[in-house]
């Protein structure tokens, strides 16, 4: 479970350029939750994954992130602490200690990829052009772990490698040492989307990741997102500006406006949207507003 | 005989400046950060190196096998400072947000006076340059066991050098922690992504790329008996006039490891270019002008064939238009496929469909 309390985010403070992009945003995402994002231009979808993965700081507010793994340091200290008190507690101490909620606000970017997984609109920003497939894909799978002098990809990786871009059915498990700007912009993102994925994640934060592609090439990566986020159970929070999407995909769906959410339905209700149905939320919730908003969605 | 001394002496120039390049390729192409650090931290390898051999004067003169044992570990100290000097600047970039070549400036600024007050040590005062001659060093007690003259001495030790230099570098950048830093200087924004700590990347970075710099400013030292606080100005520019006449004969394609020997091979012609232009009496005041000119015609060559193949495009009409870029035409062509390549994993085409269909309700 994912907490996001209160967040305020407001960019350019004391400058004429100042603008509240988030206006004190409470929203709690379960475990396996499937939520899709719309919202007009400058409504703070971005803003809010950049916030939930640490890009910068919220002003006010804070991220609560549930069943984090506790690092053996501090399973050592509630040791520590468990034998001055009672030595035969320690085992039960330990146990309590494996699972507990986590701030992460101010928790840097880097440290908190451990348990995000990101793709972004833009096709080359997941990817590292210059190395080939698998050398990205060693890259992924030490999200969350240390890195050391060991050798950078190892035998064994290579053979899960080639089974799991099998899966992406791209014909990519037999050119794992290509160049990744070789690919094109579908590739890669489908290939960033494995990556994010490599290692479990906590979160999986989809910013428009089919915006920059042909609508062809979108829906077989946006089929490839659910395919992959459905087999592991992977919480997702997927922003697009195509409506039918949004309904299509995922179990709870979320609108926002002017750095709020405005509407956020889940279960049967959600399965029985139609675009109409938002089209007249946007009206309602914009006073009008709405008739010269262009968030309009292809 | 004078042709074929000032070709191995150029040679040995080469190898001994490659592991400067090396150094600039560490910063300049794999984490894509100008460092500019690099016209100190060299002379800062060069004045330590000297004032080690100076210090150390009356221990080094007992034998051979004292000479090399504190040449060697006049190498390695003037490793850790290079390296410190990069980590200031590292420091400076990550830590204090100032602009890469800022950072790369004011380090090498401060440096200067550093480094006169490190070729000072010992005799009260700064002193701009220093000389080993009386000392001797690596090279010259080398010689006294081995007399096949200086410049195979150079020659063996210089290769010997560059071969470790350029191993170690393609094992660490084979690691988790190498390959990190590739990412980083890649694409960073997709390195945070993954987790790594870019910042720290940064830093250990500079820190690599400024240790073997210095190196080389040691060995150049050794080599002219002689260390200067201006050893080091111009050899930026050097660096990537090697790194540039390298990559002209060895294509981007190569693995990594022939790309580093490129760098080396790159240096070796630029100082084989340069000891004829000495030979040919030419006043070496010259050579960064030189230099400087022939390292802004490599930067310019592709943007100049560039313009001549649209030129041309134009004056043919438009049939011959799609020949502009055939680059352009070969990426195009890329996509086309690799489009047909994500449309073959589709199993349905109605979601294909639905995204029309959208179009026309909005």
């Amino acid at each position: 479970m994912l907490q996001l309390q209160n967040i305020h985010k407001t960019f350019n403070i004391g400058t004429v350029n100042e603008k509240k992009a988030l206006t004190g945003i409470d929203l709690t995402i379960n475990d396996g939750d499937f939520i899709t994002v719309i919202g007009g231009n400058g409504a703070g979808k971005s803003t809010m994954l950049n916030i939930i993965a640490g890009v910068f700081p919220p002003e006010e507010g804070n991220i609560i992130i549930d069943g984090v793994e506790v690092k053996k340091k501090s399973v050592k200290k509630n040791k520590k602490e468990a034998v001055e008190k009672d030595d035969s507690q320690v085992d039960e101490t330990q146990q309590a200690a494996e699972t507990t909620s986590l701030d992460i606000t101010k928790m840097p970017e880097y440290k908190r990829a451990a348990m995000i997984g990101r793709v972004f609109q833009d096709p080359m920003v997941g990817t590292a052009a210059n190395m080939s497939i698998e050398e990205n894909l060693a890259l992924a799978n030490r999200r969350g772990s240390k890195r050391g002098l060991r050798w950078n990809i190892k035998k064994e990786e290579r053979e899960i490698f080639r089974e799991k871009l099998k899966m992406l059915d791209l014909n990519l498990e037999d050119r794992l040492t290509t160049k990744v700007g070789l690919l094109s912009g579908g590739q890669r993102q489908a290939l960033t989307l494995l990556m994010a994925t490599l290692i479990k994640p906590k979160v999986l934060l989809l910013d428009e990741h089919t915006a920059a592609l042909d609508p062809k090439t979108a829906s077989k990566v946006l089929n490839l997102t659910e395919e992959l986020t459905s087999k592991d159970n992977i919480t997702t929070v997927m922003i697009t500006h195509n409506m039918k999407d949004a309904i299509k995909y995922g179990n709870r769906l979320i609108m926002m406006m002017n750095g709020n959410i405005i509407y956020d339905v889940s279960g049967e209700e959600k399965k029985n949207l139609t675009v109409s149905d938002l089209l007249l939320k946007f009206e309602q919730s914009s006073d009008g507003e709405f008739a010269n908003d262009r968030m309009l969605l292809n | 005989m004078v042709i074929f001394d000032t070709f191995l002496g150029g040679i040995n120039q080469g190898l001994l400046w490659a592991i400067m390049a090396i150094g600039v390729y560490i910063s300049y192409r794999i984490l894509d950060f100008a460092d500019l650090t690099v016209e100190g931290s060299f002379a800062t390898g060069g004045a330590t190196a000297a004032i080690i051999m100076t210090l150390s004067k009356s221990f080094v003169s007992k034998g051979a096998g004292e000479g090399i044992l504190m040449s060697i570990v006049a190498l390695i100290v003037a490793m850790l400072l290079g390296g410190l000097a990069g980590l200031v600047t590292g420091i400076l970039n990550t830590k204090f947000k100032i602009a890469p070549i800022l950072s790369g400036i004011l380090t090498m600024t401060g440096l200067y006076s550093i480094n006169m007050v490190i070729m000072g040590i010992g005799s009260g005062n700064i002193k701009a340059n220093l000389g080993i001659g009386s000392t001797g060093t690596i090279f010259t007690k080398i010689e006294e066991f081995m007399p096949i003259g200086r410049n195979w001495i150079i020659f063996i030790v210089g290769i010997l050098a560059i071969a470790a230099v350029i191993g170690m570098i393609y094992w660490f950048f084979g690691t988790e922690t190498g390959s990190a830093m590739r990412a980083t200087g890649n694409n960073e924004k997709m390195a945070k992504a993954q987790g790594i700590n870019t910042q720290a990347s940064k830093i250990l970075g500079l820190v690599i790329s400024n240790a073997f710099v210095a190196l080389s400013g040691a060995f150049v030292t050794f080599q002219q008996s002689n260390a200067s606080n201006t050893m080091g100005v111009g050899s930026i520019v050097a660096g990537l006039a090697a790194i540039i006449i390298g990559e002209g004969i060895f294509s981007a394609k190569f693995p990594f490891w022939v790309r580093l020997i490129s760098v080396a091979v790159g240096s070796i012609i630029y100082r084989i270019i340069i000891a004829f232009i000495y030979l040919a009496g030419i006043n070496t005041e010259y050579v960064k002008l030189l230099t400087a000119v022939i390292v802004v015609i490599a930067l310019t060559i592709p943007l100049i064939k560039e313009k001549i193949a649209k030129r041309a495009g134009k004056g043919k009409g438009p049939k011959s238009k799609s020949s502009d870029g055939s680059s352009n035409q070969e990426t195009a062509r890329d996509n086309v496929t690799a489009d047909a390549d994500v449309s073959a994993l589709s199993k349905t085409e109605d979601a294909v469909a639905n995204g029309a269909s959208s179009v026309e309700e909005v």
